[in-house]
């Protein structure tokens, strides 16, 4: 059974507008997963929908076979499926990091041994090591949610949910946070669920699903995406430069295939 | 903005500072009684009471005229009282002929004087020597026994320690505004005090909003991280309790123990 069941889910703030219209998606363990889509397309209405801080109007999710709308699982589904939000200042709680680290797992009433363990695991998982004592005021974007990551990952999920958390980041920043969620995702096994809107932070998944005011436009893998290249740009999302230029020697006739990055266009080239 | 430490904080690798915030905040309640309880014109009492101050503050290695700075804030205050017991307490004996100075006025200003220069400079120690932090984790387990009486101190903690969290962020945010509002012709810096009061309106509308909204996702993060009030919630931080802290506690109970003793002293002078 999938890690994550989402089935024929419709949410909507005012009971007008449908942020979610009828939505279906399954995650299996261990998956990389990217929901992308622009502002209003029901991206970040579904992030809040997975752990409940949100009930849908219709439908049904069901995480590790609970469901969403027992409201007496909820304590046990926010266990298994960590939330990181946009803004890092927003979701820091302690004015020390391990403090902060400490946060979660205090809450699931882990004993204090225990806890330090948890922080020291998270903290090393996204290289914070060092930051341990430090006041997350004095950090960087990108360093601050990495701290916010490890407070998730102190919870021990099974799924981690990015909610767009590197758009307030700076270029340096956002790649900090997105090779320590691959890193994650990688080596020790966590399920990823990053919404984003930048398309590049789609290549890395094993499948992307395409948002669309509130409905699923497309979903597959980033290079069965990528190729339809006209419906993104109708929807308002850009491909990547690289993968452009790739689809446009391909349409020329030059054989450059499943390109998805500068440096695989550059490999791709070479071999010709 | 980024670096300010509100409060005075003054961090430093020291005796005093690796004090239990809680026995410190004990010791300074100690301490303010002890500087009370010295009788009228026993001036020796406010000398042992300096001396503990000067002992504990180079314990602490802070500069000694750092602390005399703290008097600054009150010193209106201070002089005030002062002023008013040389003027209008008509006991004793007038210095001269038909004044209205007295002797006893004079000693009371100092001994007023004394008072409040010792209070003021013993709670700055514990501000300078401890973090607003550590106050407030200070304070929780101070608070900890009114559990007993279904006080929600977890809670308070929470919203204490979540305050001092917030307002970098927040005097962050009034600086961005303020700019904002700038950039756009607001005065701020012009016009009489009304003017000035009004002008703040457009820079605490958005603040008031913007603290909502925070509030709001800061909410979420906490739920999202599986926060369900104090039940069954354990705790990372423990504060320990260490040799430094009996050694600290003696000192201030000799202060106490040697003022009563003061006292009883000049009653048989």
């Amino acid at each position: 059974m999938a890690l994550i069941n989402v089935e024929n889910v419709s949410f909507s703030y005012d009971k007008k507008i449908k942020a979610l219209k009828s939505v279906s998606l399954s995650v299996e363990r261990g998956e990389y997963i990217a929901v992308i889509g622009h502002n209003g397309s029901g991206k970040s209405t579904l992030a809040k929908l997975l752990n409940g801080l949100m009930i849908a109007d219709d439908g049904e999710i069901i995480v590790d076979g609970l469901s969403v709308r027992e409201k007496k699982n909820l304590f046990e589904i926010r266990k298994r499926v960590g939330v990181v939000f946009q803004n890092p200042d927003n979701q820091i709680v302690a004015s020390i990091v391990e403090d902060d680290v400490a946060f979660g797992p205090e809450n699931l009433g882990i004993p204090r041994k225990e806890i330090g363990e948890r922080i020291d695991f998270a903290l090393n998982a996204v290289g914070m090591t060092e930051f341990r004592k430090s006041s997350p005021m004095r950090l960087s974007g990108g360093q601050k949610q990495r701290i916010a990551i490890a407070g998730v990952l102190a919870l021990m999920p099974k799924v981690l949910v990015l909610d767009e958390s590197t758009a307030m980041l700076d270029p340096k920043g956002r790649q900090e946070v997105l090779s320590v969620v691959k890193k994650l995702n990688k080596e020790k096994g966590v399920t990823v669920i990053a919404i984003t809107h930048y398309m590049e932070e789609i290549v890395d998944a094993d499948k992307v699903i395409v948002l669309d005011g509130g409905e699923i436009k497309m979903a597959g893998t980033p290079e069965e995406i990528f190729a339809r290249r006209k419906e993104l740009k109708d929807i308002g999302l850009e491909v990547p430069l690289s993968s452009f230029i790739a689809q446009k020697l391909i349409d020329l006739g030059v054989p450059v295939e499943n390109v998805l990055t500068e440096d695989g266009l550059v490999e791709a080239l070479c071999k010709l | 903005m980024k670096e300010l430490t509100f409060g005075q904080y003054y961090p430093q690798q020291s005796f005093v500072h690796k004090l239990n915030p809680s026995v410190k905040i004990l010791l300074v309640i100690a301490y303010v009684v002890a500087v009370f309880l010295v009788k009228q014109f026993h001036f020796l009492g406010f000398a042992a009471c300096f001396l503990v101050l000067i002992i504990a503050t180079i314990c602490a290695r802070i500069p000694f005229f750092r602390i005399l700075k703290s008097i600054k804030a009150v010193i209106f205050f201070i002089v005030l009282s002062a002023v008013i017991q040389i003027f209008f307490n008509k006991n004793g004996t007038p210095l001269w002929e038909n004044g209205f100075i007295t002797d006893q006025g004079l000693l009371s200003a100092a001994y007023i004087f004394c008072r409040i220069v010792l209070v003021v400079m013993g709670a700055s120690l514990l501000t300078f020597t401890t973090s607003p932090v550590e106050i407030a984790d200070g304070i929780e387990m101070l608070m900890y026994p009114l559990k007993w009486i279904k006080v929600p101190v977890h809670e308070f903690a929470l919203i204490m320690s979540l305050a001092l969290r917030l307002i970098p962020d927040l005097l962050d945010e009034t600086d961005r505004i303020i700019k904002a509002q700038k950039s756009r012709g607001a005065e701020f810096e012009s016009g009489n005090l009304f003017k000035r009061i009004k002008a703040l309106v457009p820079v605490l509308v958005p603040l008031l909003i913007g603290s909502f909204r925070r509030a709001g996702s800061l909410a979420d993060a906490m739920d999202a991280r599986c926060y369900a009030g104090s039940k069954k919630r354990t705790r990372y931080k423990r504060l320990t309790v260490s040799y430094r802290d009996l050694l600290a506690f003696i000192l201030i109970a000799g202060l106490v123990a040697g003022v009563v003793l003061l006292n009883g002293f000049y009653v048989l002078l």
